[in-house]
């Protein structure tokens, strides 16, 4: 499964990226294999998406989100 | 000791991650002693500062930046700087590592780079409030064992720990040059002694390993070295494919290599005192926030407060700059004698500077607004819940304030894009703001559709006056659009694909000083750089209209001759009858005031049509006839290049009906009653419409030039805009008037 599959308040630990060529900006904001990762809720739009890292909250948009494979904590 | 005359200041540069309170620290320590300028050849601005005190320090403010792996031009310019690329810069001999307490983690990873840079670095451990009060608690002491650099906890928004930072900068011992304490994976350490031999001797020792570790994953920094090194750069692509040959995944290795240190570090210096999933009030204020239904009717309700406050609290200020600025132009034509020069600096000079400061109610304003929903954290949320919305024409959820904040005026929205981070989606908002319908045009609009278009009302509510300006509104919105769709696609789609990742900080209590600091700060920037080609493009259109001065015809001087006689005679009469010369000079004024200033009016006009921007109207006539212009109003659009309200008073010039606002009856009668020589009109509603759509795409206001050449740092970009607006105001204005026409509307 990856990020956008979660529920809001569902918890999981990021097991790697989807693609040879993760967004380094992701990476250096510490979404790297074996961080726990929250998602805390959708916009009200459905997408971006609001995920907590590392204790900081980020906001991603649905297509990179899909790129990280999670599995649920 | 004596201070030796030459030596250069301590220079300390500032750098931290966005919303570590950063600017809150440089605006405490250099107080109003700031300059602001660009770094050469980019857009990204330079801020510098003196601690005054001895010695003084000059402070460099490094633009927030995640990591010194170059992603925009702003983390480039920080990591140059640190570097010594930049000709211009000196290497800082200190740095100061803002670091958010609250936020360790991925603060330290910043961190981790600039040690590796090998400067001499103090952290600054920002916030360390926000932290106990969500219960983390930072062992200072072991952290500046852990990474061998000085730490100091600070809250720097209740200035408490600055003195002590203070203190610490100032000493004549520098606190020992950082050093490097992570390991990369070890089938990538292997290839970087060899690498960093080529850079002997083009990078300082210390610098070395980080330049190498930068080339070999991004292409951007190793271009730097194409020409200035070629056998290294040739050597990084040999690294890159040995590598790639293994399978290593190197891209990668440096982030995970600082994190694996990172992490134990965390937690051995971070004591927690509450559970990790308690809820924060920040928690509890975003659940409401940006909640389905009543996060976006809040920031609905928000916008309209400040579109409120930005349309019309502003306009009793800009209405009494406005009328300031005419009382001190008249009062100039009082004292000063008659004549050309008296006429540039009231017509000129003193309007220009207005042209400027009217601008300055509703850029504080707005920038009063956005300072709030900047420092509260709210605009991070505004863009979280706009984002979908936005991303289907090409723009980020950052992009609706400044496109909102245009149909006040696009100069404020314009600056208010630089809260954007991805600079594509900043230049694409830059790029189509100004199509927003501002208040400038709402005087044109309303001359226009009150002169010409139908009263009646549709489906019994509407009246077609108001569908016809609503129309204009929608249009420009449209368009603008439109217009980011098409950069997006055709001429931004090079480059990596832009993501979206924004932090979302924790709510904040907004510092009024801050607010005001950035209002002023703002606004300086619209005065003095922008000011000044408003400036000087006022007095060019001045002299524009002035120039060349031609006698007025026989004619007319007859009529003022005559004026003039019947003048004196009468005030002859009613002296002999007894009246005070005092009250015969009234009543003669009193008398013949219209029509003395008819006869003015005549010769004005007769004298703009023969003036430059006169015969450039009849230039430029057989071009603006198929949109069904006649020469006055190419004249008149040539002169609303200055701001688009000029029209009218150009009009009313050339029409010779004195100083006239847009509701005048007498301007509507005027330009209804114009005809050709063929006898037909001037103006249809056709023509009207036509000039409408013309004054809803087409770029003209040079202030709107002026601030985008100022934000985007080049001339490029305010000229390719001022092309396509008004390419796409002719081609509209030209299928419309065509169209009609054939339609037999015309």
């Amino acid at each position: 499964m990856t990020i956008i599959d979660l529920k809001p308040g569902q918890k999981a630990r990021i097991e790697g990226w989807a693609t040879d060529t993760p967004p380094q900006r992701l990476l250096e904001m510490g979404m790297m294999p074996g961080s726990a990762v929250e998602l805390v809720r959708y916009a009200p739009l459905g997408d971006p998406i609001d995920i907590k890292v590392r204790g900081f909250h980020l906001s991603i948009r649905a297509s990179e989100a899909r790129l990280v494979d999670v599995v649920l904590l | 000791m004596a201070d030796l005359p030459n030596e250069p200041l301590r220079r300390v540069a500032l750098i931290g991650n966005p919303n570590v309170g950063k600017t809150t620290l440089f605006n405490l320590l250099t107080g109003m002693r700031q300059k602001v300028g660009n770094y050469p050849g980019v857009t990204v601005e330079r801020k510098v500062g003196r601690l005054e005190g001895e010695p003084p320090i000059e402070i460099i403010d490094l633009p927030g930046s995640y990591s010194l792996s170059p992603k925009s031009a702003d983390e480039r310019v920080a990591y140059d700087v640190l570097m010594g690329h930049l000709p211009s810069e000196r290497v800082p001999d200190l740095v100061v590592c803002v670091v958010d307490a609250s936020n360790l983690e991925r603060n330290l990873y910043l961190v981790s780079q600039v040690m590796d840079t090998g400067l001499p670095t103090i952290v600054a451990l920002n916030m360390t409030d926000a932290a106990e009060a969500v219960g983390l608690h930072v062992d200072t002491a072991k952290l500046e064992e852990e990474l061998g650099l000085p730490v100091i906890p600070m809250v720097a928004s209740r200035s408490e720990g600055v003195g002590k930072l203070k203190y610490r900068m100032r000493q004549a011992e520098l606190p020992p040059a950082a050093g490097r304490r992570w390991d990369i994976m070890p089938v990538v350490e292997e290839g970087l002694p060899f690498l960093m031999e080529h850079l002997e001797d083009m990078v300082q020792e210390h610098g070395r390993r980080i330049e190498v570790l930068q080339c070999l994953t991004n292409d951007a920094m190793l271009d730097y070295w194409r020409d200035r090194a070629p056998a290294f750069h040739e050597a990084v692509h040999e690294e890159r494919k040995r590598l790639e040959g293994l399978r290593a995944p190197y891209q990668q290795s440096e982030i995970m290599g600082r994190y694996n240190w990172i992490s134990p570090v965390v937690a051995r210096v971070v004591r927690r005192s509450k559970a990790d999933g308690e809820q924060t009030l920040s928690d509890r204020i975003d659940a409401v926030v940006t909640h389905r239904v009543a996060g976006p009717l809040l920031f609905a309700l928000l916008l309209l407060v400040v579109f409120q406050a930005v349309f019309s609290w502003a306009t009793p200020l800009m209405d009494l700059i406005e009328g300031g600025v005419a009382v001190l132009g008249d009062s100039f034509r009082t004292v000063a004698p008659s004549g050309m020069l008296t006429d540039l600096i009231v017509d000129g000079v003193i309007a220009g500077v207005g042209n400027v400061v009217v601008f300055l109610p509703q850029i504080l304003l707005l920038f009063f607004f956005l300072g709030l929903m900047e420092d509260t954290g709210y605009m991070a949320r505004s863009a979280f819940i706009m984002d979908r919305l936005m991303n289907k024409v090409g723009l980020s959820g950052g992009s609706v304030v400044p496109l909102l904040s245009s149909f006040a005026c696009a100069i404020p929205g314009i600056m208010a894009a630089r809260t954007l981070a991805n600079p594509r989606d900043r230049l694409i908002t830059i790029m189509v703001a100004p199509l927003m319908s501002c208040s400038a045009r709402l005087p044109v609009y309303t001359l226009f559709i009150a002169a010409f278009l139908p009263t009646g009302t549709v489906l019994g509510i509407f009246t077609w006056q108001g569908v016809a300006m609503f129309s204009m509104y929608l249009l420009g919105t449209v368009m603008a659009f439109v217009a980011a769709f098409v950069l997006r696609r055709f001429v931004f789609n090079k480059g990596d694909a832009s993501f979206f990742a924004m932090e979302l900080p924790p709510y904040r209590m907004p510092r009024m000083k801050q607010i005001l600091w950035r209002m002023i700060d703002r606004s300086k920037a619209f005065v003095v750089r922008a000011g000044k080609i408003i400036f000087g493009m006022s007095i060019i259109l001045w002299v524009l209209a002035t120039f060349p001065r031609t006698e007025p015809s026989a004619d007319l001087l007859q009529q003022r001759a005559a004026l003039e006689a019947a003048m004196t005679e009468r005030a002859q009469d009613l002296r002999a009858d007894g009246v005070t010369p005092e009250e015969a000079a009234q009543m003669v004024e009193e008398q013949f005031g219209r029509e003395t200033l008819l006869v003015d009016n005549r010769i004005a006009a007769w004298q703009v049509e023969r003036s430059a921007i006169g015969r450039m109207g009849r230039f430029i006539e057989p071009v603006m006839r198929p949109l069904g212009f006649d020469w006055k109003m190419s004249a008149g659009i040539i002169s609303a290049f200055a701001a688009r309200e000029v029209i009218i008073s150009a009009l009313a010039t050339i029409y010779s009906v004195g100083d006239v606002d847009e509701n005048s009856p007498l301007l509507r009668e005027q330009l209804k009653a114009d005809t050709y020589a063929d006898g037909s009109p001037v103006y249809t509603p056709l023509v009207a419409v036509s000039l409408l759509v013309f004054f809803v795409l087409a770029l003209q206001c040079m202030s709107t030039l002026a601030i985008a050449r100022r934000e985007t740092n080049s001339w490029k970009w305010p000229f390719v805009m001022w092309l396509y607006m008004t390419g796409l105001a002719y081609l509209f204005s030209l299928v419309i008037y065509q169209g009609g026409q054939a339609l037999g509307w015309g």
